[in-house]
């Protein structure tokens, strides 16, 4: 009796429930089987700000964002095709994004009296007034459903309540027209201690596939196609946890140890959690009584010669300023994360952000030149990581590295490299002198930069500090000349890096057409979709996007100059738009929205054809 | 036994001038500072230490220029932090032997959470606190050790804060080592130094030292040979807490509170207070020994090792879990890691 599945080209669905309906889980599963099918896909949690707020108010809502599609797939998707609510508070504060026609799944059950005062539907059903015409509606009594299917089980009706994030599993896994031996497999490893429960999952999760086979008259089954991947061997990352091993791979490949001094702050603790967990890999974590003693940590391990890190977000990188600024004029090698959230001062912390920019490029007393370089997203982390680390060990330098909590908590497939083809990072500490000529702690090579002599080397005994130094000898020095030279050699050697790192590609478009966007960190996804977009429809655009930012690359001149007008849409309040129009003279357009949250692609391409239309 | 770093270059051991640099001191003529250093050079000496495996860290003051004046390996840092740099240099390298050099408002002022820190964590170190109550490096404002009612250029009407009694604060921590000296008593410094290299642990050594400039005799009750040995009690492990320039008083507990007693008076030295450097509870009511030594029968103010304790190292236990994990689960495989457990096929 079964009908042939609508095939559908893309699919946004959210997840949503109390933060104990195990929604997380719910939407991870549902990705690593969408995976399977070779869609591609992004997803993005959605947790609430406080840690346990009572359930089924509106503070409690956790959601998950999954979108997929059988092309490529850049962002979580603006809006939902599909809502899946728990209960009333979960509808009631996701329903703002769900698409004119789409879909609600919900658990009518989660709508009680009790419910609809907690979300504050004032004792008004919107599951009966009449609001959500115009919506497909599927309701379903999950709780009561999930208890009826283990009436005979002999688990408690807290622990049975538990598996109903199970049945809409399965109700989408039919829906969606999808195998689920994968899912069932990893049930059973995970609950192999506890068959009752194991027991309990499997038969609600085939309820739910069920229901949607029996009720198939009332609703429509979907498909969504495999996309043009590259072939190869994928796994599902997320932002820090590519970050977290990208540290460990550049450790590897520079053959010294990792050292990660940090501070728990929220959304960059799960780098810290990350490497506490990869101890054989000889990965050496401190968790520093604040945020000024973890990068002072990591600075005296640096001296030391390990590969020292430390991480943080926005408060936590003003925070490190002086150390930061003590690290530059040492020059010792130290990559600094900043895992950006909504600001100022505590601002919006569960909330995404890009306005740290400037502080990473200027937040430091005096001429404090240090390199900035940023990633776009969740796999790129990885490779952003390794190469942080491999200029501030090449150059000898702190680097600033800036992700933000839309990447670090986002997700998509990752056809990840092999070790072995991820090139080594040159590591060379002095010598011990063979001829008696004394050690010159602040000599260069042809790049500025000076040697790692490390504590214990016989004969290389010497002195470094935060006053300012003599050249050559870094004994300190008072003298105006001396000052002056230093200041500008420091400087100078940071914009020497840009000799070494490739020369900017564009992402899509073609050189010399009406508008570039601009952009760097987690706008990625958005602005390539859109450029992608327009060049379908014919437009002359382009997207480059910005991995360097201190130094920019040599080429970026010519690329901003061959278009009519630059566009640069950023999540403040225009950062790099500054820092372009202070290098290069260029009147860019700034597209800045800083609510923390990303910028959709349908107000980005509004803006982008706004701009096109004025150029004759 | 703290980490072995002896045996110096080419076997020669190194004179205390060996330890100095071509450096100009620029501390003032008359400053407590050239003593300590020079006890300092002379220990590492006497201690027959290689200067490639010593690293000097300081923080933001006058005590904190003396990484410069030491040929060893250092770094003078910013300011109050000092601890945290020592303790990533010792995670990164546990073989140095590593002094933090710092002062009461680096220490106790804009430090003062690494101070906490580092003592309770007991990485192996030495910090040696050169406490002159003031603010030199600034001009004389006061400082967190200053007393109250302190007249200075910040505090025309006289400082209104209660001052911080470093030893008590170090025993609060927690500390391994808690110990006291002075700058002018070369002898005494010199034990103290060996003492505090010799812990296994964080060596807290507060040492008095005379600003001549901006607090001049802050000390001098101490210091000074006409009052010294009535104010001050010479700890000896084992030894009854005997004091006077007669070594005719002593201090003994009654019930819970100890009191100052004349001896051949009705008391004799077994009655008195035997110092136990291993008993915490005993310690910390030396540190309480606090008084001012201007009000009649005060307690004496107690120098030397006021407390040690064996107490295994913050790096020791780090590098155990390293070794730990890496016999449960093999050393690490990037390959392993990067696939982690759920991989897919795109074909």
């Amino acid at each position: 009796m079964a009908t042939k599945p609508i095939v559908k080209e893309n699919v946004t669905i959210k997840f949503a429930g109390d933060s104990g309906d195990g929604m997380q889980l719910t939407g991870g599963l549902f990705t690593g089987n969408t995976a399977l099918t070779g869609s591609d896909l992004a997803t993005y949690p959605d947790f609430p700000a406080e840690i346990r707020a009572p359930a089924g108010t509106l503070a409690g809502v956790s959601g998950f964002q999954i979108n997929f599609g059988s092309h490529r797939i850049f962002t979580p998707g603006d809006q939902y095709d599909v809502l899946v609510a728990m209960n009333a508070a979960a509808l009631k504060t996701n329903i703002d994004r769900l698409r004119d026609t789409g879909t609600i799944i919900v658990n009518t059950d989660g709508f009680d009296k009790k419910n609809l005062r907690l979300a504050k539907y004032d004792d008004v059903n919107p599951l009966e007034d009449g609001s959500l015409d115009g919506y497909e509606l599927i309701e379903i009594p999950i709780t009561k459903m999930t208890r009826e299917t283990l009436s005979d089980s002999s688990l408690g009706t807290k622990e049975k309540d538990r598996c109903k994030n199970m049945f809409v599993l399965g109700f989408l896994y039919w829906k969606y027209n999808r195998n689920m031996k994968e899912t069932q497999e990893w049930l059973t490893s995970k609950f192999n201690q506890k068959p009752e429960v194991l027991d309990a999952n499997l038969r609600v999760l085939l309820a739910g596939f069920n229901f949607g086979n029996t009720t198939e008259t009332f609703t429509t089954q979907y498909e969504v196609k495999a996309a043009p991947l590259e072939k190869g061997t994928y796994r599902g990352i997320m932002g820090n946890q590519a970050l977290v091993m990208g540290l460990v791979t550049a450790a590897k490949k520079a053959g010294i140890p990792l050292f990660y001094g940090s501070y728990p702050i929220t959304p960059a603790s799960d780098i810290l959690h990350g490497l506490a967990a990869y101890k054989e890999f000889g990965v050496k974590t401190f968790q520093a009584e604040d945020e000024i003693a973890a990068i002072c940590a990591a600075i005296g391990a640096s001296y030391g010669g390990n590969l020292a890190i430390t991480g943080t977000s926005g408060p936590g990188l003003a925070l490190k300023g002086e150390a930061a600024g003590l690290a530059m004029i040492l020059e010792l090698p130290l990559v600094i994360c900043n895992i950006q959230r909504g600001g100022p001062s505590t601002g919006l912390p569960t909330k995404t952000e890009q306005a740290d920019l400037m502080q990473a490029m200027y937040g430091r007393n005096g001429e404090s030149p240090i390199p900035v370089i940023s990633t776009r997203s969740p796999s790129d982390c990885f490779e952003t990581a390794i190469e942080a680390c491999r200029i501030a060990i090449e150059h000898m330098t702190p680097v600033v590295l800036l992700s933000d909590g839309y990447i670090a908590n986002g997700s998509e497939p990752w056809k990840f490299p092999k070790a072995e083809d991820i090139p080594a990072i040159e590591v060379k500490f002095s010598k011990s002198p063979s001829n008696g000529t004394p050690f010159m702690p602040y000599e260069r090579n042809d790049k500025l930069v000076r040697e790692w002599a490390l504590p214990g080397t016989a004969g290389l005994a010497h002195r470094i500090g935060g006053l300012e130094k003599e050249a050559n000898t870094g004994n300190v020095s008072y003298d105006p000349a001396n000052h002056e030279y230093m200041v500008k050699t420091r400087a100078a050697k940071v914009a020497k890096i840009a000799e070494s790192i490739p020369l900017l590609e564009l992402q899509s478009g073609e050189m010399g057409g009406d508008l570039l966007i601009l952009g760097w960190g987690s706008t990625f996804g958005t602005i390539e979709s859109v450029c992608r977009e327009l060049l379908a429809e014919g437009k002359k655009v382009a997207h480059a996007h910005l991995r360097y930012i201190n130094p920019f690359q040599r080429n970026l001149k010519t690329i901003l100059k061959s278009y009519q007008r630059v566009m640069v849409p950023e999540i403040n309040n225009g950062q790099l738009a500054r820092l372009i129009r202070d290098h290069f003279l260029v009147d860019v357009i700034q597209y800045n929205k800083i609510q923390g949250m990303p910028i959709s692609q349908s107000e980005l391409q509004h803006a982008a054809k706004e701009v096109l239309a004025q150029i004759k | 036994m703290a980490v072995q770093v002896e045996t110096s270059d080419a076997g020669n051991k190194l004179k205390a001038k060996d330890f100095a640099t071509n450096q100009d001191v620029r501390w003032c003529p008359g400053c407590g500072d050239y003593s300590i250093l020079k006890q300092v050079q002379t220990v590492f000496a006497d201690l027959g230490l290689n200067k490639d495996k010593v690293a000097v860290i300081s923080g933001i003051g006058c005590s904190s220029r003396f990484p410069y004046y030491m040929e060893t390996y250092g770094m003078h840092s910013i300011h109050g932090r000092a601890p945290a740099f020592a303790c990533g240099l010792k995670m990164s390298n546990p073989e140095l032997s590593v002094w933090v050099i710092t002062g009461d408002g680096d220490g106790f002022s804009i430090g003062g959470n690494h101070m906490l820190h580092v003592l309770r964590r007991n990485f192996d170190l030495n910090i040696l606190v050169f406490n002159n109550q003031i603010y030199g490096l600034t001009k004389g404002q006061y400082s967190p050790t200053s007393e109250v009612n302190k007249r200075t250029k910040s505090t025309p009407m006289g400082s209104l804060d209660y001052p911080v009694n470093p030893g008590a604060f170090a025993m609060g921590c927690s500390a391994t080592f808690v110990a006291r000296s002075m700058d002018r008593d070369p002898k005494h410094l010199k034990e103290m130094l060996h003492r505090s290299y010799e812990h296994k642990g964080t060596s807290f050594l507060e040492i008095y030292q005379n600003c001549n400039i901006f607090n001049d005799g802050a000390f001098f009750a101490f210091t000074e040979k006409d009052k010294k040995m009535d104010n001050c009690v010479f700890l000896e492990h084992n030894q009854p807490l005997v004091f006077g320039a007669e070594q005719n008083m002593g201090v003994r507990i009654d019930g819970y509170k100890p009191t100052v007693v004349t001896l051949n008076n009705g008391y004799s030295r077994g009655d008195l207070w035997i110092h136990d450097e291993k008993d915490v509870f005993k310690a910390s009511m030396l540190t309480r020994f606090f008084e001012d030594p201007s009000v009649e029968g005060h307690l004496p103010r107690p120098f030397g090792v006021i407390y040690s304790e064996d107490r295994a190292t913050y790096e020791d236990k780090m590098f155990g879990q390293l070794d730990d994990a890496r016999s449960k689960k093999g050393e690490g495989d990037l390959d392993k890691m990067i696939a982690g457990s759920r991989t897919w096929e795109i074909a």
